[in-house]
C-alpha cells in the first residue's frame, strides 16, 4: 500500500472535486469556507464508520449491525451519564469504546469460532441490538435535559471550525492508516481477506483476525454512538436507523472490494466524502425532499460504476517493454 | 465375444498443450460387452483420453468413430449425444437436489414445464434396473459416495449410453460397495455396453476388464487380453525406461539428522509415520493420489491436530499446534495448488514475499518496510522474478512468475526443512527441469527436502531415499543405489509397493 494515492483514487478525487464545483457553481452557498467546514463535519461521522467497516470487509467480511451497535451504545452512554453525570468527557469515550467493543466481539466470536457467515450473525445482531434498546429504555428517550454538561459540550468544541468529532475521525484515520500498513495484525488482516487458505499455510490465524476485525469495528461504532447521542441531543431507538448501508456504500465508492483483501485508508474517506457532499448538497441546491433520497442513491450507483471500470481491465504485465513502462512510472 | 467392429474407436490421436505433448498417435478400441482397462501412472494420458472422448477437449489430430461414423465433438452435449458417460473420481453433482433431478438434470422429462410425475417414476424405474438401495425422492447429500456412483451410473442409463468411462470408480468405496459397483458393471456387459474401466488397483483390473491398454508418457505402450498377461508384466509396461539417467542425481554429503517423526497418526488419514531426515537430504515420499502423504506432511506442519506421534527438530521435540509454530521453528510446507493456495493476487510482490515471515520485519512493533523491501530483492531476486517493480500487485505477473513468488514466499522463512508437495505438477517440460534443478540447488545449500511427487521419474531422480505410502500407511523404504537390507532401488518394486502388492525382498 502505497502512501501515494492509487489510480482509482485519483480518479475518484477528481469526480469530487469536479462535483464541488459544479454544484458551487449552481448554488454559490455551497461554494462557501462555512459550508465546506459543514460538510466535513456532517461527514465526520461517516468518516469513521466507514474506515472500521472496511477493516471488516477486508477480512471478505461484513458488519451491518454497526449502526444499532451504535444507537444502543449511544443509549447505554447516555443512561450511564444520568447515573454519573459529572465525569470528564474522556471517561464517556472509554466507556462507549467498551460497550462497542464488547458488542463486537460478540459479533466476532460468533462468526470465527462458531463459523456463522458474517451476513448472518450481524443481521441477527442487529435486530438484537436495536431490540435491547427498547428493553433497557422502556421505550422512551434520553433527552438533552437528562445529559449533563461535559457530556453534551464535547462535540461542540473544536478548532478551525471544525468539531471536536472531526478530529477524532482524523484521528482515527491515523491510527487506521499506521495499523492497516505498519503492524502484523494489520497485514493480516488483508492476508486472510486475499486468500484464506494461503494465509492459513502463512501462520495467519483467521479466527483472531476476525475476532481482531469485528471488535474494531464495534469499539468505533459504540464510540461514534456516543459522539452522536451528544452532538444531537438525544437517544432512542430509531438513531442512525439504515446508517450500515450508508457506511457500506462509502466503502465500495472508495474502492473496498467486497470479495476482501483489497481497500485503503485513503479510498474510503475519499468514498465516505464523496456520499458526504451529495448528500449536504441536495439540500443546498433545493431538490425537492421527495427527490433527494431517490438522486443520491442514483449518483452513488454511478460512483460505483464509474470506480469501477476506472480500475482498468486486469490485464498482466508480461512482456517486458510493459514492465519497463510500469517501472517507469512508478518513478 | 465375436470380433465384430467396435463400438467407439480413436485412430491415431494426437494433443498437445503448450510445452506439453499429452496424446501422441494413440488408437484404441471399445468392443459391446467388453471392459477395457486404461492403465499407467499419472501424467500418462488416461485423463486425456477420458476428456477427449467426453468432448471436453479436441484432438489436434486424429479421429473418433462411433459405430463406424467418423464424428466431432465440439461440446460435452456431443460426446452424450453419441452415447457417451463419464463418471468421475469425485462425483460432481448437486447435492441439494433430489435423485430423480440428478438423473434428469439438462433433459428433464416434459415440455417447458417438467413433469415431475414422469420424471420420478422414470427415475424409479432405472434405479430398480441397477437394484438401487434407495428411492428416487432422496436429497443427493444423504448418499454414501457408492450410492453416489450409482446415480451416475443411473444417469448414464438416463442418456441410454453404450460406453460408459468409469475414471477410478473405487478409491473411496469399501470392499463391500465394490463388489456392488462390479455386480453393476457385470450387468452392464450383459447389456452390451462398452465399459472404459481406469484404476490403479491390479486385482480390480484383472478381475473386471476384458481387454487392457497401457499408456506411458502420452503413447500407447501396449495393449491386448487382460488373462494373457501378469501384474509384472503391466508394471513394467507402465515403468518401461531406465529412470536413473533422466535427472542427475547432485552428490551431497548427508549432514546429521535434522528432523525426526515418530508414530505420527491420526484417525482416518494415516497412521505410524516415522522417518529421519538428515541436512542435505532429499526424501521421497511416493504413492497414488490419496493415499495421505499431503495429509501426513500437513500434520508435521501444523495444519491438522495429528492423534499421536512425535516431531522432533535438531534433538528437541516441537510441539506444534498451528501452521506458525512450524514456521518458526524452520519448516516450510509448498503446497501441492501454488496458485490457489499460496497467492495473494490483490497484493503487491513484496507483500507476497514475506506473508510468512513477517515476524522477521518488526522493529520495535512496527513493520518495517525497508526491511521487507531488501528480503524481497533478495529472494526474488535469487528466482529471478520478472516483474516491473516490488510493489506491484501479484496479479499483474505472469502464471510462471507467481509462482516463483509462491516459492520465494517459503524460502524467505529460512527453512531448515522444506516440504514440496507436487513441486512440478501443472508445469511444462522446460520448467520442469529448472525445478528439478532447484530442488537439487536447496539440498546443496544445506536445506533438508521432502518431495512429496507422484511422478516416478522425478522422484526417482532426485531422492536420497525413497518412502512409498499406501492407504495411510508406509509400505516400503527404498535407499538410492539399494544398500544392504533395504529392498532393492527399482521402478517396478516402487510402483508395486504404492499399489498395494505384497513386497518382496528382492534377490540380490
Amino acid at each position: 500500500m502505497s502512501v501515494f494515492l492509487k489510480y482509482r483514487e485519483w480518479v475518484l478525487a477528481a469526480i469530487i472535486t469536479s462535483m464541488v464545483t459544479g454544484i458551487s457553481l449552481y448554488a454559490p452557498a455551497f461554494g462557501t469556507f462555512e459550508n465546506a467546514t459543514g460538510v466535513l463535519n456532517d461527514t465526520a461521522f461517516l468518516f469513521m464508520m466507514a474506515l472500521a467497516q472496511m477493516v471488516v470487509i477486508l477480512t471478505r467480511g461484513i458488519d451491518l449491525s454497526v449502526a444499532a451497535n451504535l444507537a444502543l451504545t449511544g443509549m447505554l452512554t447516555g443512561l450511564f451519564n444520568e447515573v454519573f453525570p459529572d465525569l470528564p468527557a474522556f471517561i464517556y469515550i472509554g466507556v462507549a469504546l467498551a460497550i462497542g467493543g464488547g458488542l463486537g466481539l460478540i459479533n466476532g466470536t460468533l462468526i470465527a469460532l462458531l463459523r456463522i457467515p458474517p451476513i448472518v450473525v450481524t443481521l441477527g445482531t442487529l435486530a438484537v441490538f436495536r431490540g435491547m434498546i427498547v428493553v433497557i429504555g422502556g421505550g422512551s428517550q434520553v433527552n438533552t435535559s437528562d445529559m449533563s454538561s461535559t457530556f453534551l459540550s464535547f462535540p461542540k468544541f473544536g478548532f478551525f471550525g471544525l468539531s471536536s468529532v472531526f478530529w477524532i475521525a482524523g484521528t482515527v484515520a491515523l491510527l487506521a492508516w499506521f495499523f492497516l500498513s505498519l503492524t502484523r495484525a494489520g497485514r493480516g488482516l488483508y492476508a486472510v481477506g486475499g486468500n484464506p487458505v494461503a494465509a492459513r499455510y502463512c501462520g495467519i490465524s483467521l479466527p483472531f483476525q476476525q475476532i481482531l476485525a469485528y471488535t474494531i469495528s464495534g469499539a468505533i461504532a459504540g464510540m461514534s454512538g456516543y459522539l452522536w447521542v451528544a452532538r444531537y441531543g438525544v437517544a432512542y431507538v430509531e438513531i442512525a436507523s439504515g446508517y450500515e448501508l450508508t457506511v457500506i456504500a462509502a466503502c465500495v465508492i472508495g474502492g473496498v472490494s467486497i470479495g476482501g483483501g483489497v481497500g485503503t485508508v485513503a479510498g474510503t474517506l475519499l468514498g465516505a466524502l464523496f456520499v458526504g457532499v451529495i448528500v449536504n448538497a441536495l439540500p443546498v441546491m433545493q431538490v425537492s425532499p421527495f427527490w433527494q433520497m431517490l438522486i443520491s442513491g442514483a449518483v452513488i450507483l454511478a460512483a460505483v460504476i464509474i470506480n469501477a471500470r476506472a480500475e482498468g481491465r486486469g490485464l498482466k504485465l508480461i512482456l517486458p517493454e510493459a514492465r519497463r513502462a510500469a517501472a517507469q512510472a512508478k518513478r | 465375444m465375436t470380433e465384430t467392429s467396435p463400438i467407439l474407436a480413436l485412430s491415431h490421436v494426437s494433443k498437445s498443450f503448450p510445452g506439453v505433448r499429452a496424446l501422441h498417435d494413440v488408437s484404441l478400441s471399445l468392443y459391446a460387452g467388453e471392459v477395457t482397462a486404461l492403465i499407467g501412472e499419472n501424467g500418462a494420458g488416461k485423463s486425456t483420453i477420458v476428456k477427449i472422448l467426453t468432448g471436453i477437449y479436441v484432438p489436434d489430430t486424429g479421429e473418433i468413430k462411433v459405430n463406424d461414423q467418423t464424428q466431432q465433438f465440439g461440446s460435452p452435449r456431443d460426446s452424450w449425444g453419441a452415447g457417451i458417460a463419464a463418471i468421475h473420481q469425485e462425483t460432481v453433482m448437486f447435492d441439494e437436489l433430489s435423485v430423480a433431478e440428478n438423473i434428469f438434470m439438462g433433459h428433464m422429462p416434459g415440455g417447458s414445464l417438467i413433469d415431475w410425475r414422469e420424471t420420478k417414476a422414470k427415475a424409479q424405474a432405472l434405479l430398480a434396473r441397477i437394484e438401487a438401495d434407495f428411492d428416487a425422492d432422496a436429497k443427493l447429500k444423504t448418499l454414501s459416495v457408492a450410492q453416489k456412483h450409482m446415480v451416475e451410473i443411473t444417469r448414464a442409463l438416463s442418456h441410454d449410453a453404450n460406453v460408459i468411462i468409469m475414471d477410478e470408480p473405487t478409491a473411496s468405496l469399501s470392499r463391500h460397495e465394490i463388489d456392488e459397483l462390479f455386480r453393476i458393471v457385470a450387468q452392464l456387459k450383459a447389456e452390451g455396453r462398452a465399459i472404459i474401466f481406469i484404476s490403479h488397483k491390479f486385482d480390480e483390473i484383472f478381475r473386471l476388464s476384458d481387454r487392457f491398454v497401457c499408456l506411458r508418457d502420452g503413447e500407447k505402450v501396449g495393449e491386448g487380453l487382460t488373462k494373457e498377461v501378469t501384474e509384472p508384466d503391466l508394471v513394467r509396461m507402465m515403468v518401461g525406461r531406465p529412470i536413473d539417467q533422466v535427472f542427475p542425481k547432485r552428490d551431497i554429503p548427508l549432514g546429521p539428522t535434522v528432523l525426526a517423526v515418530e508414530g505420527l497418526s491420526n484417525a482416518t488419514e494415516f497412521a505410524d509415520v516415522s522417518f529421519n531426515l538428515r541436512k542435505g537430504e532429499i526424501l521421497g515420499l511416493y504413492g497414488l493420489v490419496g493415499a495421505g502423504r499431503s495429509e501426513a506432511m500437513q500434520a508435521v506442519f501444523g495444519m491438522s491436530k495429528p492423534s499421536a506421534g512425535r516431531v522432533i527438530m535438531n534433538g528437541q521435540e516441537l510441539h506444534i499446534h498451528e501452521p506458525i509454530d512450524a514456521i518458526q521453528a524452520g519448516i516450510s510446507y509448498v503446497p501441492e495448488d501454488r496458485q490457489e493456495q499460496g497467492t495473494f493476487l490483490p497484493l503487491g510482490i513484496r507483500e507476497n514475499i514475506t506473508m510468512a515471515s513477517l515476524f522477521d520485519h518488526v522493529r520495535r512493533f512496527l513493520l518495517s518496510h525497508r526491511s521487507e523491501q531488501s528480503a524481497a530483492r533478495a529472494v526474488g531476486g535469487r528466482l529471478s522474478v520478472k516483474a516491473a517493480h516490488w510493489e506491484q500487485a501479484l496479479g499483474e505477473l505472469s502464471g510462471g512468475n507467481q509462482q516463483k513468488v509462491v516459492i520465494a514466499k517459503w524460502l524467505a522463512t529460512k527453512p531448515k526443512v522444506i516440504i514440496l508437495d507436487e513441486p512440478t505438477k501443472g508445469i511444462d517440460v522446460g520448467s520442469k527441469a529448472a525445478v528439478h534443478d532447484f530442488i537439487g540447488e536447496l539440498a546443496e545449500d544445506g536445506l533438508a527436502v521432502i518431495l512429496i511427487s507422484s511422478e516416478l521419474p522425478e522422484i526417482m531422480g532426485l531422492s536420497d531415499r525413497v518412502i512409498v505410502m499406501h492407504e495411510g500407511r508406509f509400505a516400503a523404504r527404498f535407499e538410492r543405489g539399494s544398500g544392504s537390507g533395504a529392498l532393492a532401488w527399482s521402478a517396478e518394486a516402487i510402483v508395486a509397493a504404492a499399489t498395494g502388492a505384497p513386497v518382496q525382498e528382492r534377490a540380490a
